[in-house]
């Protein structure tokens, strides 16, 4: 496997392109992606865990809420995701555990203030080579 | 996709496939022509499609690549038939800029310069997740949300004249907070007074050029006199409003019967609860942006007095005008002869009212609206008026700033081995910062000449010069 993410030029924000063998390693390597556009996910040692379960209209739908839950960890509660378990997964919920630890203003740098992950030009499809997606966020 | 020229300043991207009107791009030959105009096109015709859209889905000169709307665009959709779209605002719910004037002088406050700088940096909250002077309940934010700047002038944070000399006197009517969500609620309460991160700022400038005399007496400006110009936003309140609400309309949208050319462009009907509801919303978080830039020019004449060892009279720190740039409004309009009454989306746009307009305070409404252009940290900031071609044109609006030109990941490489704010220092302009790569994301190549995008909206009438102000020191987060 190669690159689990690449980040893509878009005048305005960060356009993210985020690979996996299958559907749980695309959805764990979209979390690897958003935590490193906050801070660097090397930094972040996981002190608890939270369950998620986020529901999804279709897999665009469910991978822009899933990432919109990991970042209200840290903009709501000031929670660094280190990374994440998926227990379950289909194209309309997944069911799985966070690693998060709370921020350190003395260890923790924070690279970007991420407002939305939008839906915009959302593209998440298989292939025979594997998943890929493509995601914008707003900053 | 081919563009055909109006005039000079003036492009109309036909009416082709599921367009239900054309597109309209205020821009010189050579903006057009940029390679970076593709995606932002791509969107001002997405933006046609949408139900309800009157007269042509517009683009100002700023005008770049955002997420569903362009930034720059301008759609008005008729309140009966029409839609309100949350991505057609943006997240940053009225963001939005204000100006100050002050009674000092430039030779007056270049020797304390450092001073005022690192004053302004200490005592104005900024960058990624700072938290404000006060501490809300949530009673208390229940009332900003209501009431905006009208809560700052019952705290003791604003005077009489800064509530008038705002866009819509600070205040949204019909703003429901019960329509927010917890987490919208939660995010609000720590960060009423912070200035954020980004393209946000506070920028002490001196006026530079004065090109309309007449308007610039009424509006207070004079050469070689030093401004404080914000630019900031609604925090994360507003963009968890936004993001609760596109998830909702997303949820609903496939029973509506609209084909989307993009989810981000996801709406509801203006008439619809779901349309209503938005708009409560949006209108607490609008309400919330004022009274976060009220609170913040609250503080900097705080910070000035202290600095200049003056008091208030003698610093006269007046509100010349607040506009927003993120917002959706109800207005009345003449389309095609017909008064009609439409909701004008402006994501990166500013409100351009001509003279004699109600909307406008009373000490202007014979001159025009003021309208507040910032530009880059290294050039220039303009300050323009509202006109009668702007009503006739585009539902009363015009730019809303440079507009960037470069991405993030650009201008880090463009600024590689450059030390910014040196290279801004010898220019005179003192900068002071937060985050690690603020500067060179935000240097001035990243952005588009703000003179030539004024001079488009000048030349096409849209907005008139008044004055041009040149930066002298600036805080960002």
């Amino acid at each position: 496997m190669g690159k689990p993410y690449q980040v893509i030029d878009h005048t305005a924000d960060i356009g993210l392109h985020v690979f996996g063998a299958d559907s749980a390693e695309l959805f764990r390597n979209a979390a690897r992606a958003l935590t490193d556009v906050i801070t660097d996910h090397r930094s972040v040692v996981a002190t608890e865990s939270l369950n998620l379960t986020i529901t999804g209209l279709d897999w665009p739908d469910l991978l822009v809420n899933w990432l919109r839950e990991l970042l209200y960890l840290w903009s709501g509660k000031e929670l660094l995701v280190e990374s994440v378990e998926i227990e379950q997964i289909s194209a309309h919920r997944i069911v799985a555990t966070a690693f998060v630890e709370s921020y350190q203003s003395e260890r923790h740098r924070i690279h970007n203030e991420i407002k939305a992950v939008t839906y915009h030009q959302i593209d998440v499809s298989k292939s025979l080579t594997g998943w890929q997606a493509k995601i914008i966020l707003d900053v | 996709m081919a563009l055909r020229k109006i005039d000079r300043f003036r492009w109309e991207l036909p009416k082709t496939g599921r367009m239900n009107v054309p597109g309209m791009i205020y821009a010189t030959a050579a903006m057009v022509r940029g390679s970076d105009q593709k995606e932002p096109l791509k969107q001002v015709a997405n933006v046609a499609t949408l139900p309800g859209i009157l007269k042509a889905s517009l683009a100002m000169p700023d005008m770049h690549w955002g997420y569903g709307f362009p930034i720059g665009g301008v759609a008005a959709f008729d309140w009966h038939s029409g839609v309100v779209s949350p991505g057609g605002v943006g997240y940053d719910i009225n963001c939005g800029v204000r100006l100050a004037s002050t009674q000092l002088t430039e030779e007056e406050v270049r020797p304390q310069l450092e001073t005022l700088v690192n004053t302004l940096f200490r005592n104005i909250p900024t960058g990624v997740g700072a938290r404000g002077p006060l501490k809300l309940s949530t009673q208390e934010e229940m009332q900003v949300l209501r009431e905006g700047s009208r809560w700052c002038l019952r705290h003791g944070y604003a005077d009489d004249e800064d509530v008038e000399h705002t866009e819509d006197g600070g205040c949204l009517p019909d703003a429901d907070p019960k329509l927010l969500s917890d987490r919208a609620m939660e995010r609000g309460k720590k960060q009423l007074g912070t200035l954020g991160s980004g393209n946000h700022f506070l920028e002490v400038a001196a006026v530079d050029t004065v090109f309309d005399p007449k308007v610039a007496a009424v509006f207070g400006l004079r050469e070689g006199q030093v401004t404080v110009m914000l630019h900031c936003g609604s925090r994360g309140l507003g963009y968890q409003v936004c993001d609760d609400f596109l998830a909702m309309m997303n949820k609903q949208v496939r029973h509506l019967g609209i084909d989307l050319p993009d989810r981000q462009l996801v709406c509801a009907p203006l008439e619809s609860e779901t349309g209503q509801d938005y708009l409560r919303a949006m209108a607490c978080a609008a309400n919330y942006a004022w009274a976060n830039r009220q609170v913040l020019l609250h503080r900097a004449r705080e910070v000035f007095q202290r600095v200049f060892g003056i008091g208030p009279r003698d610093l006269g720190m007046r509100l010349i005008y607040d506009v927003c740039h993120n917002i959706a409004k109800k207005e009345e309009h003449l389309v095609e002869g017909k008064r009609r009454m439409v909701c004008v989306h402006r994501k990166g746009a500013t409100r351009s009212f001509a003279p004699g307009h109600p909307a406008i305070c009373k000490t202007y409404r014979s001159a025009g609206q003021p309208v507040i252009i910032p530009g880059d940290m290294g050039r220039a900031s303009y300050v323009l008026v509202g006109t009668e071609k702007a009503m006739e044109e585009t539902f009363g609006s015009t730019c809303h700033g440079a507009g960037r030109r470069l991405s993030r990941k650009a201008a880090k490489r463009a600024s590689k081995g450059r030390a910014i704010h040196r290279e801004l220092e010898d220019k005179g302009i003192l900068v002071r910062w937060t985050g690690r790569g603020t500067l060179a994301e935000e240097m001035p190549e990243a952005y588009k000449d703000v003179s030539e995008v004024v001079n488009v909206v000048h030349g096409a009438g849209i907005s008139r010069k008044v004055a041009r102000l040149r930066p002298m020191c600036v805080i960002k987060g």
